[in-house]
């Protein structure tokens, strides 16, 4: 997949070709939608240097050594390069292959860690992902994830059905919840014009409390528990593993890997996502050429909504087994950034959330064996978001070629 | 559970594997990778930074004793229930001489791991932090019956909120009710405006145990001096009150605790963690306005000092403490620790500045309170109370 219907250059050089509307505006979006992947990767390299200075300046050790560095140079170094070695490796062995640990089983769990902190990360990241590509920036995801996980989560233990139709209507319970949040926000922009950044991010707030309030009637949570938390689902409700028990990779993986082949079909294959591919690339043109943007503006939120809600059923059906108010996690914004990291492309998202979900398991090992604060992945991963944001950045570290440039020598 | 032969293919591979040679292959071909260009090297480097580390878990001897304690989303800097837990640990790293970890945790979705990696790395007593842990800990404790586990402020219940006892998990609670009631009898007896208020972060057994110790007191001090002080933000029949939503905004603290004060509450107790430090700077910018602090002396761990009549103290630090050296001479009980008066898990502190203003009738009566909460004669109820 190319930057095919990107055809945006960064503002300051507008593409010389004649379909180029006169009266385009510099767009943000898909400046940073046309990046390359290189940009990406770079983005991760230089992400992961300075996660290491961090974590150098924030160990005592290392200080201490650099107190004495004229003295011992070398002292100072052996110990910065283990103890960032020390970091690194553990966040490897936690996130892909544990070589310390006791048995093989232990060995390769991180993997499958990986897999399951990415799942709902890939899952909202598609939504997310959806939505830039139709031109809307749907900062909603958090929100919509709370919804899905809150109803598929009551449906979980509220309801008792046979095993996987239960899981299933409560799954479709969570592809409902998301797909009305969103669709909220969907609905206002299309008729008022209402901005959807600013009604996704105060829908987040709007569910957020939902949730809590939620949490403390026993209607709702179906226990006798003060605590603000629910009944725990019923075992038929539950995603079934793919592997026996100390695993914890669950069907939601592949609700993921089947959610990423469809949101590929549907952009590149469908008719309705073609609408929304051109309506995202220039909403004026889309109308002139019959497309009802409204009617677009209102399904694309939508179907992010579900994908997203998903991404929440997935994780209270999938791992948590129980509604809690911090069920969402921090799932909502970090998919905003797998979204980037994946140029909103399908697949790109796929891996970015994969990536994610590595940093994520791997994180906490890092942290319980090592001591290294586990503020520093979420450092590594804003700065990642911060330099793909920013594209010419990384193009002048590195001294790359501006992307025009590269699509005229291609 | 479905793909029933993947439990074949997952028990013929459990077998302890070469973990060295593993690595020596891969930082050979590391090596190979370190010739190429500048960019590709900056990549290599990183894997062999990741490479050549070594990790510390399997070094530990065995007579070593390690205690390790997960936190909730709030942190080891909440000036409130992680804070004192951590604060234990290290006072046992300190005084028993164990070895610690500990891990925080950012989300929900966190607390699992993070007590399984704790569970990995051979703790011999793990702590959770706060009643979110408690499926956590739960699951690990039933999982891994040799070893001890301990959860700060809950109990251990089944999915119907019935209280179940586990045999190598132990539950530290605080009765902090008792230690409130003392509060609010001084709060009702030192307010000028007949006025007092409170206020919660989120309406949880472990937050409204203080507010009923509180408004009981207050109760108390009517009945038996025929006054009419009047409690705000909180009734204890209908259990219902004001909450500023969560432990972390302290912005909601100061407008919740202006309210109170515009109400004339002349004294306030936040029961919020860091919250109260938003309380305490409402309190601070109006006149006259006193706190009482919860959780540990404010006195103390706040800069707020001059404007605090007391505090209602939870001594987790102590229990937890008490706890590893329990474990650590092999003494571990499952028998839940039930902080109050009497055995000084919870307590008032000393008035501090307000020492001279709180007249010594007062005092005394605190005092025979306090002997009589401790001797069985009086007890405080709360709905909340940990049983």
């Amino acid at each position: 997949m190319t930057t095919d219907i990107s055809p945006a250059a960064p503002s300051a050089t507008p593409p010389p070709s004649a379909e180029a509307e006169p009266d385009r505006e510099p767009n943000l979006l898909q400046d940073i939608l046309s990046g390359s992947w290189l940009v990406s990767v770079l983005a991760i390299v230089v992400a992961l240097l300075l996660g290491g200075v961090l974590i150098a300046v924030s160990n005592a050790e290392v200080v201490a050594a650099a107190a004495n560095i004229v003295a011992a140079p070398g002292m100072f170094f052996s110990t910065l390069f283990s103890t960032v070695g020390e970091a690194y490796s553990a966040l490897f062995r936690g996130a892909i292959f544990d070589w310390d640990a006791r048995t093989t089983e232990r060995a390769i769990r991180p993997l499958t860690e990986s897999l399951v902190s990415g799942t709902p990360l890939i899952l909202t990241g598609l939504g997310i992902a959806l939505a830039f590509r139709s031109g809307l920036f749907n900062i909603g995801g958090q929100g919509q994830v709370i919804l899905g996980a809150t109803i598929a989560g009551f449906l979980g233990y509220a309801l008792h059905l046979p095993p996987v139709v239960h899981m299933l209507i409560a799954a479709i319970g969570g592809i409902i919840g998301g797909a009305i949040w969103a669709g909220i926000a969907g609905v206002l922009k299309a008729r008022t014009g209402a901005n959807e950044v600013i009604v996704t991010i105060m829908l987040n707030s709007i569910a957020g409390y939902l949730l809590g309030y939620l949490l403390k009637q026993s209607w709702f949570t179906h226990t006798d528990s003060a605590n603000p938390q629910s009944r725990s689902l019923d075992d038929s409700a539950q995603m079934f593993l793919l592997l026996p028990s100390p695993f914890r990779l669950h069907f939601g993986f592949i609700i993921a890997i089947l959610a990423t082949i469809f949101v590929w079909w549907l952009l590149e294959r469908s008719t309705i996502g073609f609408e929304f591919k051109a309506v995202g690339a220039n909403p004026h043109a889309a109308r002139t050429a019959g497309i009802s943007v409204s009617k677009v503006t209102i399904l694309v939120m939508i179907v992010a909504g579900a994908l997203a809600g998903l991404g929440g059923a997935a994780q209270v059906l999938g791992t948590e087994y129980k509604l809690t108010g911090g069920i969402s996690g921090s799932i909502g914004f970090d998919a905003i950034t797998v979204a980037l990291l994946g140029r909103s492309k399908p697949l790109g998202t796929f891996f970015a959330g994969l990536l994610f979900g590595a940093f994520k398991a791997g994180g906490y090992l890092m942290q319980s064996q090592t001591g290294t604060p586990i503020d520093i992945v979420l450092v590594v991963q804003s700065v990642i978001v911060l330099l793909i944001a920013a594209p010419p950045l990384v193009r002048s570290i590195f001294r790359l070629p501006t992307p025009v440039l590269k699509r005229k020598e291609a | 559970m479905i793909i029933q032969w993947f439990h074949k293919f997952g028990g013929g591979l459990c077998a302890p594997i070469d973990a060295s040679a593993g690595r020596e292959q891969l930082e050979k071909r590391v090596n190979v990778k370190k010739l190429v260009s500048a960019v590709s090297m900056v990549a290599a480097s990183a894997l062999v930074l990741s490479a050549c580390g070594s990790g510390d878990s399997g070094d530990s001897n065995a007579e070593d004793f390690l205690g390790c304690m997960v936190s909730d989303s709030g942190g080891w800097d909440d000036q409130s229930f992680n804070q004192s837990g951590k604060e234990g640990l290290e006072n046992a790293v300190k005084n028993l001489g164990i070895e610690e970890k500990d891990a925080e945790s950012q989300g929900d979705a966190d607390f699992k791991p993070n007590v399984d990696n704790m569970i990995q790395a051979g703790c011999n007593l793990t702590f959770g932090v706060g009643f979110l842990l408690e499926d956590a800990i739960q699951e690990a404790a039933e999982a891994n019956t040799d070893l001890n586990f301990a959860l700060i402020d809950s109990t251990f219940s089944d999915a119907d909120g019935k209280p179940v006892t586990l045999d190598n998990a132990k539950p530290l609670v605080f009765n902090t009710a008792e230690a409130a009631y003392l509060a609010g009898y001084v709060a009702a007896a030192t307010s000028e405006s007949g006025k007092v208020g409170t206020f919660g972060g989120i309406q949880i057994p472990s937050v409204t145990i203080f507010m009923d110790g509180f408004a009981d007191g207050v109760k108390k001090f009517n009945e038996e001096n025929k006054k009419n002080v009047k409690l705000l933000g909180w009734n204890k029949e209908k259990q219902d009150g004001s909450f500023s939503g969560d432990f972390e905004n302290q912005g909601q603290g100061q407008a919740l605790t202006k309210q109170l004060i515009s109400q004339g509450a002349d004294v306030v107790m936040p029961v919020a963690g860091p919250v109260g430090l938003g309380a305490a700077a409402a309190a601070k910018e109006a006149k006259d306005v006193k706190l009482v602090w919860v959780d540990s002396d404010g006195y103390e761990s706040t800069e707020y000092g001059d404007i605090i009549l007391t505090s209602v103290v939870k001594q987790i630090a102590n229990a937890v403490e008490d706890t590893v050296a329990e474990a650590q001479k092999d003494n571990f009980s499952s028998e839940p620790y039930v902080g109050t008066l009497e055995n000084e898990g919870v307590g008032l502190a000393p008035y501090h500045d307000f020492d001279d203003k709180v007249p010594e009738d007062v005092k005394k009566k605190v005092e025979e309170l306090k002997k009589q909460i401790i001797d069985g004669s009086l007890t405080v109820e709360s709905e909340s109370t940990p049983k």
